[in-house]
């Protein structure tokens, strides 16, 4: 890798012009002399566009280039030196050596030149970087080195902040027509910073006043618009959690009527399970990669099996008794958690997120998204239609729907109901603990994962109205964006207990929620 | 007895002892703080721990008699009862933090620490009158009182029950929770209120305010289950348990439920407020914590536990359960969420009359 | 003679798409005695809803007197003189028999003057009257939920009289009960009837043609058929409804 990076640097150093080599030979002696001759020698450099400066001008700005009583310029790294103008190893007596130093005026000087030649620098990061910094240095003279360095780009994300730069350099110049080009060209971003440039050049070109203000109001509106996309998409990831934590209890609440105060327990078991399976998998060459779509199937077949256990052992029991339930797997709920908490630790467990869930991409506006939080939010749509289909389309959805409609003519045609319950509960169970495995990639997996959720899910299956997914589907997405919307003027605590609030007065003013069960079967 | 001249039976020998085991539990409980002057080698020498732990659990009785009356006899499953409480011990709390006075760290003659601390220049206005302990008992009834009734209204008036009111009554603390967590709110954030001085001139941490607290919380404790005890003996008290069995039913025999069950809810809310207002000056402290959805759980699963329904049970659950729980945390630490978990699981399956139950059971 | 008269015109029900109720018309005049019948699903149960303000209509008039039923509530609608026995006996399992009495005897009902309230000797005269009427009186201190079938029966018929209604709604009296015990509900009702309006709903024609009244005959949800048993039971649509078309 470093080595096709030196040959492409090799090469790009081949292609340019003899003319800058003597350029770049010319000048780094004056690095040597006095701060006038620094600085000269500096602007120089940076002016030539010479690859080879870069090293050389960055060690004089980190205290890194010495001198020998010879004159020749040396680069330090760390114990070993390289000759600044041939680039070859050197090992020079150390008490022969004399650090270079450097004052303000050469480090302002430093600044620009590094700036304008990292734009051409083989590393794409440092390119940025170095367009970020001449768009804040805001110099009539980075026009040209800009033009070329827009013309050689070819990364769409480093051109867009390139031309940024350059509009703001047009934006400073005297020229009127570059100007104008700045101007217009600013306008078209959707960068703040570039909105208080234009504020600022206001006065300075009483002229161009009403092109400046069209341009900041076409700033503003994109802006606009990405605030409300950014909220958008928070709002969307917080319902995307919302939806899967409460899924599971549309089905064992929300079809079944049974209340599972253990819901938030599963959720967090399906966490643990997660991590369980990936200290299985540690060290394995072609599964560990795997392990957290592994950990899907695994989540749900371990909530489902206890779901199941609970269901047939103890929920059964109390049927026609829902105060009576919740209570119960309350206790139950406080047994798994202490459980979990004993075997596993009550501190957080790390889980590892696979490199494809990592890292922040942009969406246009520069909507900055989390991979993890995007993969969230189709994961939980993905898991909302199969639930859809499962219960629409499969024998298991068809009988379940039966059941759980007219009971005794389910069991007279021959389903058998008490296993439809069973299997009914440790549906929504696993649902539960597949929940857990897309939770622990963005909450803290402790033995305390579930109690957050578990109210959260009731109001959003109750709000959606109890018994449609769809209404579960909008509830959780709605009042996650709701609660995002409320967040820059309320602060995330006090906007979660006006959501809570609304939730409650809604309920009192709708009790059946959004999307109510119709017919004489609800009233009750 | 004539043929048709009823007369109402005797009470059954059952509800009688129920009755006299209350009685005796007071009275021991009151020798408590006198057992307490004994030289320590003394066989009956109660400890200090004892003293103060069971004036603890009194409060908690008082707390579980007012779950009892909502729950037991009303039908509202309350699971954020604890909420009342903590917000009666919050306008306990300020009243001995303006008592603190200029004894403070930082010695401000009106600004609480937390507030000098926190940048304040004066009292927030429903700081203002707490200073008065008329005043601050007034809002120890009042703020909890006021909360049932608006909560109440909201939920009976749209005919919200069972579950579903369970769940908002839970969402109520958490949110409650949620919000005293804040340090702009002005009641101390995650700290909450402690280091108090005194009270009613009263320096807190002697042997004389243990015993005092201690008997004024004995007297509440015996004064609600004198009330409640009459509450539900009137006729008013069979409209509740009929509400609570049928409430359509009550209806439809000309009863507006909802103001009956919010007399109910807003008495039961104001005797929860009086608990945590003893509460707080006995434990030295008040945070958000109080109003964790856990801690009125728990309060339910002392009512469960004792027998609902009944007040001798409400009371007798919230001592045992305690009890064990004080016990169990220092023996086995870690088995106590079990064993708590476990009560939830036995009383719903195999008691469901608790404790009170079993001693029916045995009576008939 | 006391009482209101109980009027619907144009009710309509719908739940859902599905119409309990359908354009239906009654009128029941102060101490008349009606019984209503009609084959399961023909809206029966739905028109006590409806009166008694469980159900509010889609469409349609329900008047008392000149007071508007569709906008009163339950209890307010039980306060004005409208007692109601359920098709399903629901009395309080929990309260003994006389007090499931004293609940329903005629008092204020608010919460404070239920606190204060005390038994006179009126009251508990009353009490005792309907008790020996529906044979409790052995019972009177016996929790209702160990009562039989037919004693929650009896109990909830007691209720009603206990609220002494001006008009009262009779679903299905005597399901469930044995000849003996029919004949003296109908004994019973035909003694009421005259001091009160009463409706009955009841599927056993026996028992209907017993009450010796009126008979209305509701099918999906309007009015079929309307005049004496014999008139009803030969009008030919009442036939094909009930033997199938």
């Amino acid at each position: 890798m470093t080595r096709i990076i030196a040959l492409l640097l090799l090469m790009a150093a081949a292609a340019l012009p003899a003319r800058a080599q003597d350029a770049f030979l010319d000048a780094l002696p004056g690095l040597g002399g006095n701060f006038t001759a620094q600085a000269e020698a500096v602007d120089r450099l940076g002016a030539a566009g010479d690859p080879r400066a870069l090293p050389v001008l960055r060690a004089l700005s980190d205290g890194r280039l010495v001198k020998l009583s010879d004159g020749t310029l040396l680069v330090r790294d760390g114990a070993a030196f390289t000759n600044a103008a041939t680039g070859a190893a050197a090992t020079p007596a150390e008490a022969d050596t004399q650090r270079i130093s450097i004052n303000n005026r050469v480090r302002v000087a430093l600044r620009g030149a590094l700036g304008r030649l990292q734009i051409i620098s083989p590393d794409a990061g440092e390119r940025l970087a170095a367009a970020e910094g001449i768009f804040r240095s805001r110099s009539a003279d980075n026009v040209g080195l800009l033009e070329t360095a827009l013309a050689r780009e070819t990364v769409p994300r480093i051109r867009d902040q390139i031309a940024l730069a350059l509009a703001v350099s047009r934006l400073v110049s005297a020229d009127p027509a570059a100007k104008m080009a700045g101007i217009t060209a600013l306008g078209g971003s959707a960068s703040p910073e570039a909105r208080s440039l234009l504020l600022e050049s206001r006065a300075a070109n009483p002229d161009l006043a009403g092109q400046i203000d069209a341009a900041i109001a076409d700033i503003d509106r994109r802006l606009a618009i990405r605030r409300v996309a950014e909220t958008a998409f928070q709002g969307l990831s917080l319902g995307s959690v919302l939806l899967l934590a409460a899924l599971g209890l549309a089905v064992t609440f929300g079809v079944m009527g049974v209340i599972n105060m253990a819901h938030g327990e599963f959720v967090m078991l399906g966490a643990y399970t997660t991590v369980i399976v990936q200290d299985l998998l540690r060290g394995h060459p072609t599964l560990a990669p795997w392990s957290l779509p592994l950990a899907i199937p695994a989540a749900f077949l371990v909530t489902a099996a206890i779901g199941a256990a609970m269901e047939r052992g103890l929920v059964r029991h109390l049927y026609g008794r829902p105060l009576e339930t919740l209570l119960m797997t309350f206790g139950v709920g406080m047994m798994i958690q202490q459980a979990v908490r004993l075997v596993f630790g009550a501190q957080n467990r790390e889980v590892i997120s696979p490199p494809w869930m990592q890292g922040t991409m942009l969406l246009p506006f520069d909507i900055p998204v989390t991979a993890n939080r995007l993969w969230i939010l189709c994961f939980s749509l993905v898991v909302f239609l199969l639930i859809v289909a499962a219960i629409r389309f499969t024998r298991f959805g068809l009988e379940m729907r039966a059941v759980t409609q007219r009971r005794p003519i389910a069991a007279a045609m021959g389903i058998r109901t008490g296993r439809v319950d069973a299997l009914t509960f440790a549906f929504g169970s696993g649902i539960a603990g597949i929940a857990g495995v897309a939770l622990s990639q963005i909450d803290n997996v402790s033995p305390n994962l579930g109690t957050g959720y578990i109210i959260d899910s009731f109001l959003v299956v109750v709000f959606g109205g109890v018994g449609s997914l769809a209404g579960t589907l909008i509830a959780a997405f709605g009042l996650g964006v709701i609660n995002k919307m409320l967040e820059p003027w309320a602060g995330a605590v006090l906007a979660k207990v006006f959501v809570l609030v609304a939730v409650m007065v809604f309920i009192q003013r709708r009790p059946r929620g959004l999307f109510p069960q119709k017919g004489r079967a609800a009233e009750a | 007895m004539s043929a048709t001249t009823l007369h109402a039976p005797p009470l059954s020998r059952t509800r009688l002892g129920l009755r006299a085991l209350m009685g005796a539990a007071v009275v021991i409980l009151a020798a408590f703080p006198l057992l307490n002057m004994l030289p320590q080698d003394n066989v009956l020498h109660v400890s200090d721990f004892l003293v103060s732990v069971s004036g603890k659990w009194i409060c908690y009785a008082i707390l579980a008699l007012s779950l009892d009356l909502a729950w037991g006899y009303a039908g509202i499953l309350s699971l954020g009862h604890g909420a009342f409480f903590a917000l009666g011990g919050y306008a306990m709390g300020m009243h001995l933090m303006r008592l603190i006075g200029p004894r403070g760290v930082y010695g401000h003659p009106t600004l609480p620490d937390f507030m000098v601390f926190l940048g304040y220049q004066e009292l927030p206005w429903y700081w203002l009158g707490f200073q008065s302990f008329p005043f601050a008992m007034l809002m120890v009834l009042l703020v909890p009182g006021v909360l049932a009734l608006v909560l109440g209204w909201l939920c009976f008036r749209s005919r919200i029950t069972g579950v579903y009111l369970s769940i908002i009554t839970q969402a109520m603390t958490y949110a409650l929770m949620l919000a005293f967590f804040r340090n702009d709110m002005g009641f101390g954030g995650n700290n909450g209120f402690t280091d108090f001085k005194e009270l009613l001139g009263m320096p807190l941490n002697t042997g004389a305010a243990r015993a005092t607290l201690f008997y004024a919380s004995l007297l509440t404790l015996v004064g609600c289950y004198l009330f409640c005890l009459w509450m539900t003996g009137t006729k008013y008290g069979r409209v509740l348990t009929a509400i609570r069995d049928a409430e359509n039913r009550v209806r439809f025999l000309g009863y507006d439920t909802t103001s009956h069950k919010l007399f109910a809810f807003v008495a039961s809310a104001m005797m929860a407020g009086l608990a945590g207002a003893l509460y707080v000056p006995q434990v030295g402290i008040i945070n958000p914590g109080e109003f964790s959805p856990g801690n009125s759980i728990e309060a339910v699963i002392w009512v469960a536990v004792g027998g609902r329904g009944t007040l001798v049970g409400a009371v007798l659950g919230a001592f045992s359960v305690n009890g064990l729980k004080t016990w169990l945390t220092s023996a086995a630490p870690d088995l106590w969420l079990f064993v708590l978990g476990a009560l939830f699981v036995a009383v719903t399956l195999f008691l469901p009359k608790g404790l009170v139950g079993l001693i029916q059971g045995r009576g008939k | 003679m006391r009482g209101r008269r109980l009027y619907l015109d144009g009710v309509s029900v719908v739940f859902d798409g599905f119409r309990a109720l359908n354009n239906l018309a009654l009128v029941v005049e102060p101490g008349e005695m009606r019984a209503v019948i009609g084959p399961n699903g023909a809206g029966k149960t739905t028109m006590m809803d409806v009166i008694t303000g469980k159900t509010r209509p889609t469409s349609g008039v329900v008047t008392f007197g000149d007071l508007d039923l569709t906008r009163m509530d339950e209890a307010s609608i039980a306060n004005l003189g409208i007692g109601r026995k359920f098709q399903k006996p629901t009395v309080f399992d929990a309260l003994t028999v006389f007090e499931n009495l004293e609940l329903a005897l005629k008092a204020p009902r608010g919460p404070v003057a239920c606190l204060r309230w005390h038994l006179a000797g009126a009251g508990r005269t009353r009490i005792e009257e309907v008790a020996a009427e529906i044979g409790l009186t052995e019972r009177a201190h016996d929790r209702a939920g160990i009562l039989s079938h037919g004693q929650k029966q009896w109990l909830e018929i007691g209720m009603m009289l206990m609220q002494d209604p001006d008009l009262m709604l009779v679903d299905e009296p005597v399901a469930g009960m044995t000849d003996a015990e029919t004949e003296h509900t109908a004994r019973l009702l035909a003694r009421i009837a005259g001091r009160h309006s009463v409706v009955v709903v009841e599927h056993d024609l026996e028992f209907v043609r017993a009450l010796g009244c009126k008979v209305t005959v509701l099918h999906e949800g309007t009015l079929l058929s309307e005049g004496s048993i014999d008139h009803v039971q030969n009008d030919p649509r009442v036939v094909e409804v009930y033997l199938g078309r």
